[in-house]
């Protein structure tokens, strides 16, 4: 469906597809006593990427974390495949294909590569032929992960700490990836590298809500964006018909 | 003043019979401190309690490795219990409410026993009665026996944290909780897991240490002090520190109950913990995390 048939049925510019995989419908939250997310609203359809932009702050790893349960939301809704989720213990919601992939890559340190990788799975309902798969799989997408499989996770590189967070949630058989912030502090070979992931992941009908300061990437992974502003969505557009000089994008993002 | 060589020998036996049954005390005490960094003062208490359901055991069936057996699983699931009630709901507080809800349950626990079984100490006799001759001396085999049922417990502990799923998770969820339930990782029933695991580890070592020391409701005291001080020394959440740290304490006690008694022998483990906080606080055997 192109973006202009969209905006006439909806007058809003295209919600996804069919019927969306993730529905966010204004959720709040608050840490302690300070409000961040006040109404947050978003949808993301089955293998669709969304881009997710805001200035520092704003709420978009907050979002992402409701999603995922570790913060839950005071009111507003997480829907996933028609189910809400939105109360639901964190490894309730990875066990039910969210997989999350936070600012900081958070792997385990003192845990070898495959033993990180081990932690997505073992769990019920992978046995070993399918636990060979899917590590080949993840494998064949990040080559450096085999060779070090036996290596600390904490021993990594940056960019190859971020391979093995993204590598880690890829074996939950996720059908969405929240990525958040995922080329923050990278090398450009390697932002390449991250861009090509969210393209293999789309291609391969996995969802990705990306969480990015990297205008650029987002604007050419994405097929839509949603703008946050003070724990809202303020916009939301076609990421095709925008350019990285947009007036839009200086608007929410000030570059 | 000259020692001779075999009471040296006689001497760094026993400090590491001793460091074994401290080890596997101390491990369960640093597993729970690691994974939900709360320091458990009723663990002392758990061991007091498996000795007593070991006495029960005992006295019903006559067979002590079923009375060792059945102390570890019962004061597991009493263990994980405990945990349930009084310690989940005040994970993420403020430190100072799981010092006092563990502090209370010790209480609680101790004047129960004291109340149940009575202040005369009870017996358990040694399971293995044979002696051999060790230079002059007759060693009982038992002694021998708990140091390696203590080194088996607590290597299959560590190949069980090594090899399986549980190992992982236990791991995972040690290094960072909030990412390991993001990778689906069950934490709640992990924690309530180690709780059991590190509760019957205590309750094992109360059986098996029974027959040295008798059995009464204040034996965890003395074990849960020399166990915080080796789990201070071995670095708070490391078991393989902890494991290090209980046999070198025991054996500076051994070796300097050759020159004084054997409660001024205890002054040495105090002076181990005050020169670690002073020169490296993390602990002797924990490689700096990164």
């Amino acid at each position: 469906m192109s973006a202009r048939a969209a905006m006439a049925e909806g007058g809003a510019p295209a919600q996804a597809r069919t019927e969306p995989l993730l529905a966010v419908a204004g959720i709040h939250t608050y840490y302690g006593k300070s409000h961040i997310l006040h109404g947050v609203s978003l949808e993301v359809g089955r293998g669709e990427v969304v881009g997710l932009l805001g200035r520092n702050g704003v709420g978009k790893s907050t979002t992402l974390k409701a999603i995922a349960g570790l913060v839950h939301p005071s009111a507003g809704e997480v829907v996933f495949e028609g189910r809400s989720i939105g109360r639901l213990a964190s490894h309730r919601v990875a066990r039910l294909g969210i997989g999350y992939v936070p600012e900081d890559r958070r792997i385990f340190p003192l845990l070898s590569v495959l033993e990180n990788l081990r932690t997505g799975l073992d769990r019920h309902g992978v046995d070993k032929a399918k636990r060979s798969r899917l590590l080949d799989k993840v494998y064949s997408y990040f080559p450096i992960l085999a060779e070090r499989r036996n290596q600390r996770g904490g021993t990594l590189s940056g960019g190859e700490q971020q391979m093995l967070a993204i590598a880690r949630a890829m074996t939950l058989e996720p059908k969405i990836v929240l990525l958040d912030e995922p080329t923050e502090g990278l090398m450009p070979r390697m932002v390449s590298q991250i861009a090509e992931i969210v393209g293999a992941l789309r291609d391969e009908g996995v969802a990705v809500l990306l969480v990015e300061q990297n205008v650029p990437l987002t604007l050419a992974a994405s097929r839509r964006v949603y703008f946050i502003e003070k724990g809202e969505v303020r916009h939301h557009a076609m990421a095709a018909e925008l350019q990285v000089n947009d007036p839009v994008i200086h608007q929410y993002l000030g570059v | 003043m000259e020692i001779p060589l075999d009471q040296i020998l006689i001497q760094t036996i026993n400090g590491i019979v001793t460091g074994l049954i401290l080890a596997l005390v101390a491990s369960g005490l640093t597993l729970i401190f690691g994974i939900m960094e709360v320091v458990n003062f009723a663990h002392g208490e758990l061991l007091m309690l498996g000795a007593y359901v070991g006495v029960v055991t005992l006295s019903l069936t006559g067979d002590f490795w079923l009375a060792l057996i059945s102390a570890t699983v019962l004061i597991a699931i009493f263990g994980a219990l405990m945990y349930l009630v009084t310690l989940r709901p005040l994970i993420g507080r403020d430190p100072l409410t799981t010092i006092l809800a563990t502090f209370g349950l010790s209480l609680v626990l101790q004047n129960y026993a004291l109340w149940q079984f009575g202040a005369v100490s009870r017996k358990i006799p040694e399971p293995i009665v044979g002696h051999f001759n060790l230079f002059h001396l007759d060693y009982p085999w038992y002694r021998v026996a708990v140091a390696l049922l203590s080194a088996a417990i607590i290597g299959g502990f560590w190949l069980f944290l090594k090899r399986g799923t549980w190992g992982i998770w236990i791991r995972a969820t040690t290094q960072d909780r909030v990412m390991a339930q993001a990778m689906g990782i069950p934490v709640p029933w992990v924690l309530a897991g180690v709780f059991a695991i590190g509760s019957g580890m205590a309750a094992a070592s109360g059986v098996l240490f029974a027959p040295f020391g008798g059995v009464d409701s204040t034996m965890g005291l003395n074990w849960i002090l020399r166990a915080f001080i080796v789990v201070v020394v071995g670095g708070m959440g490391s078991l393989a520190g902890s494991v290090l740290a209980a046999i070198l304490i025991s054996l500076l006690e051994a070796y300097a109950s050759l020159w004084v008694s054997p409660a001024q022998a205890v002054i040495v483990s105090f002076v181990v913990l005050i020169l670690t906080l002073l020169v490296r606080p993390t602990g002797l055997f924990v490689a700096t995390p990164k």
